[in-house]
Order: structure tokens, then sequence, then C-alpha cells
């Protein structure tokens, strides 16, 4: 099973580049989660000054360049993990959450490749 | 009914448990020295889990505190006289000292320095379960109960046998490694080879048991390829400089980024020059090249499974049938087949050959085949000689080919498939 973990932390996003001692704490967690092989893809984005939003609405489309500070629980980052269960990757998340700080991570089970 | 805070917590334990599970037998095992022991002793602590976290909820360190509560019960277990009395000495030494400090063990494990304790341990699980004192199946079983995590249940209908089978072989397995008096190590120098191409070869087996799997199967089944995957992960994590380890995981990943389009809808088989490809999984595909680049830089020459990943990879690269690169594929079969001179391997090359150098080439391949005992009920032979035949507008040989392949292929979507191109073949 595979589900895709959208993490938004509850802190506004800030210029501040995390500590030595945040990555080092990321560092290993993201290591057990290669090393327990569940772990396929995880990415942290770049503040929102550099993203925009593309919209399509009323068959109109509109392009909205970063910032978003008036964006509460902004998206700081995705991991794709590949596990026995739902419950699995929740106690994953968990364990991320505990290292990334609070906020929310929106676990979603995606479409898999079909049996047989 | 809502699920009830006892229901979350009893989930959060069975995920914990497949979380923890190896690395907390493993650590057993080193202290033990025997994995069936090991085994239960996890077992123990997780029952202890079972009853104690609902009302306290799940601890910081789940791991550490299922380690310790094991460690308590092996205790208990000494206490009660329910080990045989070489185990109980070998466990009270262990537990006194509470550290690893039997002198050449701390000798060699100062020398090798570098590994951490945990990838030791885990990996001399691996290599203990995929012993080749035991049978296939039973380190199949074995590998998938203590690194997988699996329970009897799920790995009897995973191999559509029965749970008193499944219950039955690990039991004689782990008999069998302690009468064996197998170390809980991993190997080295001369032993490493032989060793490590087992536990390779109980990976691969699982895969393709899992990739055998039809829609219709239990969940289980294609589970499996998922489990297979992650285990060849996690032995490329622990193992780094074996290439075959990136080449089968190579060869898993890129397989697996196919399964989406294997089947047609009616259920039917569909060959790979006529997949969807926008069906393959770009993200396994991805994985699959990437591993691959690690077998190449892992430096030795390739060895079977990297070459069977390079076969796999050619096609991968291809964004269509047409761009096939087949003299390529050609000439990685020609090397597979001096390492591993197979009739099947043999058969892939002429089907390969036929695709770059014209059907009569290949056919006079599979021609030099059909006497091969190995063969001789395999129904792939016969349609593929038939397509040859087919494309060579000798028709009424196509037909009987087709025929004989249909009789002997136990897959009915196949036969039906291969009857219709009989059937085509009449005038």
């Amino acid at each position: 099973m595979r589900f895709l973990c959208i993490y938004r932390p509850s802190k506004p996003e800030s210029d501040a580049p995390p500590t030595q001692q945040e990555m080092e704490s990321m560092g290993k967690l993201i290591g057990e989660m290669h090393k327990a092989g569940v772990l396929l893809a995880a990415e942290g984005c770049l503040p929102s000054s550099k993203g925009s939003r593309v919209r399509l609405d009323g068959g109109k489309f509109s392009v909205t360049d970063g910032p978003f500070p008036e964006t509460k629980e902004l998206i700081a980052g995705f991991a794709l993990l590949q596990v026995k269960s739902k419950p699995e990757a929740i106690e994953w998340i968990k364990r991320f959450l505990t290292v990334a700080g609070e906020g929310e991570s929106e676990v979603r089970l995606l479409h898999d490749m079909p049996a047989g | 009914m809502p699920p009830t805070a006892d229901d979350e917590t009893r989930r959060a334990i069975h995920a914990v448990w497949s979380i923890e599970s190896a690395r907390l037998i493993a650590g057993l095992a080193r202290l033990v020295r025997d994995v069936g022991i090991a085994e239960e002793l996890a077992q123990d602590a997780l029952v202890a889990a079972l009853e104690q976290w609902p009302a306290g909820g799940v601890p910081d360190n789940p791991g550490a505190w299922l380690m310790a509560t094991a460690k308590h019960h092996a205790v208990n277990y000494l206490r009660r006289g329910t080990l045989l009395a070489r185990k109980h000495q070998e466990l009270g030494r262990a537990l006194e000292a509470d550290h690893e400090s039997e002198g050449s063990e701390t000798v060699e494990r100062i020398i090798d320095g570098l590994e951490d304790d945990v990838g030791d341990d885990l990996l001399s699980l691996i290599f203990v379960a995929c012993h080749p004192v035991l049978s296939r199946e039973a380190r199949v079983a074995l590998t998938l109960r203590l690194l997988g995590g699996l329970g009897t249940d799920e790995i009897a209908r995973a191999f559509l046998v029965g749970e008193p089978t499944i219950a039955q072989r690990m039991v004689r397995a782990k008999r069998t490694l302690s009468e064996a008096r197998v170390p809980f190590q991993v190997p080295r120098g001369a032993d490493r080879v032989p060793r490590l191409s087992s536990v390779l070869e109980v990976i691969y087996l699982i895969f393709n048991e899992g990739y055998a799997a039809s829609a219709g199967d239990d969940h289980m089944r294609p589970a499996l390829c998922e489990e297979a995957l992650r285990l060849g992960r996690i032995l490329a994590g622990l193992a780094p400089d074996e290439p075959e380890v990136h080449g089968l995981v190579a060869l898993m990943e890129l397989h697996a980024s196919r399964a989406g389009a294997r089947t047609g809808r009616s259920g039917e088989p569909v060959l790979l020059p006529d997949q969807d490809r926008s069906r393959w999984d770009q993200i396994l595909l991805r994985r699959g090249l990437a591993a691959l680049e690690a077998a190449r830089a892992s430096g030795a020459g390739p060895g079977p499974y990297q070459l069977q990943a390079e076969i796999s990879a050619c096609h991968a690269r291809a964004l269509s049938a047409g761009e096939t690169d087949w003299a390529h594929i050609v000439a990685l079969y020609e090397e597979l087949a001096r390492l591993i001179p197979s009739p099947i391997v043999h058969l892939n090359r002429a089907v390969a050959t036929a695709m770059a150098d014209g059907p009569a080439a290949g056919l006079a391949i599979i021609d030099s085949l059909r006497a091969e005992p190995a063969l001789r009920d395999y129904h792939l032979l016969p349609a593929a000689r038939a397509d040859l035949l087919a494309k060579l507008g000798r028709l009424d040989e196509a037909r009987a080919e087709f025929q004989r392949a249909a009789a002997l292929t136990q897959n009915a979507r196949q036969r039906e498939q291969l009857l219709a191109r009989a059937s085509a073949c009449a005038g």
C-alpha cells in the first residue's frame, strides 16, 4: 500500500533555515525509514515565495505567485511511504511529526499496482 | 460504531510490531543465540504491549520498551527452567554481562568497527533465516515470519497451503537451525558468496510468488511483491557493496513497475511489446534504474541479477515498443547465457534475436532447443516458435505449434489467446 503524506506545520513559515539539531534529527529519521525499506520519496518545500498557485475556475486560469503569508498551515513537504497498512503509515508519520514539529500530516492512500 | 480508544491502540500496537519486530528478534537472537527462542521472547513482549499499552498509551520509544520487556521475560524463562540447560548458561551469561563481552566476539566487533549493532543484527537474522541447511520453503516461511512479521495465517494464504503446514515448517526449521548450531552472525570470506546467493534466491522467490498472483487471488499474494521489494531494499541498505543485491532490487523494481500494464481489460495477459506504457509506474521504474546504477557502481562484473535488470532496463528506457534497443538486449542475453546457460535463457535470447535480426535468425536458435528436456512441457517454447513461423508465412506449422502451446499452458485466458492465434493461421 502506498501513502502520500503531506505535512502542514502549525508554525508560520519563516526565513530562518533549520538548525543543525533539526537537520540531524530529521536526517536520522529519514535514514531509519530508508533502512526499514518503507520510504519511496520525501522532500521538503522551499519557501512559498519560490512557488505559485495555479487555478482553473469557470474555465479561466489564474496564476498567483508566492509568498502566501495569509495562508495558515502551508504545505512544507511530503513523504511517499510503502507500508503494509494505514496504521503503519500513521505510526511512521507520528514519529515524523515528533521530529518535524507540530502541525498536521494528511495521509492519503494512493491508487496502487493492481493485483497481477 | 466509531472505533474505541482501545481499538486504535491495538491497531497502533500492530503497526509498531510491523515496524519493530524484525529488529527486536534480531537483537534478542544476538543475546540468546537462537532465533526460535528470540521469536518467543519477542512474542511475549507483544502480548505485554497488548495488555499494557491500551491503558497507558503507546510509549515514546516503543522499540526500546519491547526490548526491555523481552529481556525481562528472558529472566523469567530462566527462573522457571523453561529453557534447556545449555541455553540457561548462555542466557545467564549474556544477561548478567548485559552487553557483548565474550573474548573473540569483542575483538571481531572492534576490527569490523564500522557497522552499527542494529544493522549487523538484522543482517545476521536475514542470513540465518535463509541458511542453505533449510529447505527452500522453510527459508521462505521463516524469512516472512521473522523479517516480515507476517502471521502464520498470512503466510499460509500467500502460498495457498494450510496453516498447520506452515506452522510445522517453521517449527522444523527452527529445530534444524538449533541442531546444526548455525551461528548468529554475518558470513564472511569464502562463505559469503553462497550464503548471499541463498538470501537473494529467497527474496526473488517471494517476489515471483507475488508476481504470479492473479486478480482473483487473496490480497496476501500480490502483497508478497511489496514484501520482497522491502526486504531487498533493506538488504541493499545493509550490504551496499554487493552489486547483486542492487541488481536484484533493480530487477524487482522494474518488473513491479509494469504490473499495472500486464493485464488487459478482460483479465487476459498482455505481453510486454503490447503493453500500454503510460501504465508503467514511473516511481518504481526510476527506482529500478537508480538501483541498477548502484549495481554498476559497485564495480564487479555484472552478475546474473544485474544482467537481467539491464535487460529489463532496456525495455524501461524505450518510450515505445518500436524504440527498444533489441541489439543491446541480444548482447545482454549472450552475456547472461555465459553465466547461466539454461535453456530458458537461450529461449529468451532467441526471441530477442528474432526482434533484432529477423524471425529466421530467432527460429534457428529455437529449433536447436526443441530437444531440451527442461523445455518439453514449457508452453512458451511452442508459442515462441509458432509466432516466428507465422511471421515467416509458414502458417500450417504455426497453427500446429499454437495448438501445442495452448495444450501446455495452465492459464485459461492464455489458452484462449493461443487457440485464437491458431485459428487465425487457418488460411
